[in-house]
């Protein structure tokens, strides 16, 4: 099974993606994540406002079988979260990486973490 | 080191998902789990149950024996047919739940889970030692080794399942094609020169039948089965949907529902429990339990606002106080709705209760319910 990864998005091992435009981080899970899941069912977002580490858990995504923690792939604020997941958790199976997001971070700093993974080193992991 | 049923190649070829489940390495789902259930509700699923544990018991004494040990009276059954019963120990906690067939005369076979086949077995073992009058005339033959199992379940099974057997069977209940056996009935058809046996069970509220088989055989019936279902739709389902829908029918799982610290009568399997057989392991507990009643009850719950699925594990309130704790939960791909099963003191045991479920720090409302938590629409013609 071979799943899309995006070339323009950076990904945590952890399977989040994240789409950095001007300072802020859109954060999502990948296809081979919501693959892995299958049928997601609930999804629990952070709180506007609330300031996370990269690495921290934040969010949380259940499946029909299990429930599993998201952690934000980025440091900074918590400015928005995506409403549409929460009334529709199977938008992450069916559009991960557009109507599927979870939540948006302000960055702390400018620059992106040194530890998220390239398009071509988080496929390589996956095995894609 | 993980065991494999001899229908772990097949598993691989289909693509199905494997994990770890009571020593045993099994799908857990193919395509997905609510896939895969509705297919069963709707249609039909096949389910490899090879995990599962086998327990041949005979003799003139088999009958005896195993009404000393098992809570149901296995005098019920005639040749053919089969009954839920439970194991249990002197204090009433349940060893194993358990199916129990009369295949012949003087001979049964017992399914067993499949975390509990070495306990069951000794189990079996230590108490024929302990029965003198009986050791001569009853012979235990654990079989898990040499037998494959899987279940063919959903409304259309029936409709392909004579082209799988052709013909009469050759032992267990007189028919003269599978789909005359009624249910917990089970027939044995000749397949290359051995006996493979049919029983009209399952495990997940749907009409549907189990089919073991001597393991060498196994994985060509579930080719031919695969194959004969294709026409009604057919899905390989794995043990995700096995849950779910046993879930909704509120069938016990052990290790969830049932273990050595809660007795049948806790669980509400009062009826397979006999009150007039005999003393059996466990009796005198059970029957006074029966009489008096027990400080938790098994029920049924279901989520009454969106929350996240109930899980085992959760803490159950009511009334602001935690009173008890789910030992099963999901989202209920029929129902679309949180539900699960849980203990609970008998103040709370009432259909219509108001409850909570505690997930991760947070309460959400509930009820109980009566069980089960689904109900097959039966079409009237």
């Amino acid at each position: 099974m071979s799943s899309q990864v995006p070339s323009d998005l950076l990904y945590a091992k952890s399977h989040e993606w994240a789409r950095l435009e001007n300072g802020v981080a859109t954060i999502g899970i990948t296809d081979h994540a919501q693959h892995e899941l299958t049928d997601i069912v609930f999804v629990e977002l952070p709180a506007k406002g609330r300031h996370v580490k990269s690495g921290e858990a934040c969010a949380v995504v259940e499946s029909v079988k299990t429930a599993s923690d998201i952690y934000s792939p980025v440091p900074g604020e918590v400015i928005e979260t995506n409403p549409a997941v929460i009334q529709d958790p199977s938008l992450v199976n069916s559009a991960p990486y557009a109507s599927g997001w979870f939540f948006k971070v302000r960055l702390a700093s400018s620059e992106p973490p040194a530890e998220l993974l390239t398009p071509q080193a988080y496929a390589t992991q996956i095995g894609a | 080191m993980l065991k494999r049923t001899p229908l772990f190649s097949a598993h691989q070829r289909l693509g199905g998902k494997l994990i770890e489940f009571g020593g045993w390495e099994m799908p857990v789902q193919y395509t997905s789990i609510v896939d895969e259930h509705l297919c069963v509700r709707r249609a039909a699923g096949i389910f490899d149950i090879s995990h599962m544990g086998e327990l041949f018991v005979s003799g003139s004494g088999a009958a005896d024996f195993l009404n000393r040990c098992l809570t149901n009276d296995i005098r019920k059954l005639a040749i053919g047919q089969g009954q839920y019963t439970l194991l249990c120990q002197e204090n009433g906690g349940v060893v194993d739940d358990l199916y129990a067939y009369r295949l012949d005369t003087e001979l049964y076979l017992l399914i067993l889970n499949a975390s509990r086949i070495d306990v069951d077995v000794a189990w079996f073992q230590a108490r024929l030692a302990a029965l003198p009058e009986l050791s001569g005339t009853t012979v235990l033959d654990p079989a898990s080794d040499r037998f494959g199992a899987f279940a063919v379940q959903g409304p259309r099974v029936v409709e392909y399942i004579d082209r799988l057997f052709p013909g009469g069977s050759q032992g267990g209940t007189s028919v003269s094609k599978p789909s005359e056996l009624k249910k917990n009935q089970v027939a044995a058809w000749t397949v290359s020169v051995e006996a493979v046996w049919v029983a009209r069970t399952g495990y997940t509220g749907e009409d549907g039948f189990e089919i073991i088989a001597p393991s060498g055989l196994t994985e060509a019936l579930w080719d031919q089965a695969l194959e004969q279902g294709r026409s009604v739709g057919q899905q390989p389902c794995g043990l995700g949907a096995r849950d779910t829908l046993r879930t909704e029918v509120c069938f016990p799982l052990y290790g969830h529902e049932l273990d050595e610290v809660t007795t049948p009568i806790e669980a509400g399997l009062t009826v397979f429990v006999s009150s007039d057989k005999g003393p059996f392991t466990g009796s005198e507990v059970l029957a006074r339990q029966k009489l008096e009643g027990t400080q938790k009850r098994l029920v049924a719950f279901r989520m009454t606002e969106k929350s996240p699925p109930p899980r085992p594990g959760y803490p159950v309130w009511a009334a602001g106080a935690p009173v008890g704790i789910a030992v099963s939960g999901t989202q209920s791909p029929s129902l679309q709705n949180g539900i699960g099963l849980a203990y609970v003191p008998p103040a709370v045991a009432e259909p219509g209760t108001v409850v909570e479920i505690e997930v991760r720090g947070r309460r959400f409302a509930a009820e109980i319910v009566r069980k089960p938590l689904y109900r097959k629409v039966v079409k009237t013609p």
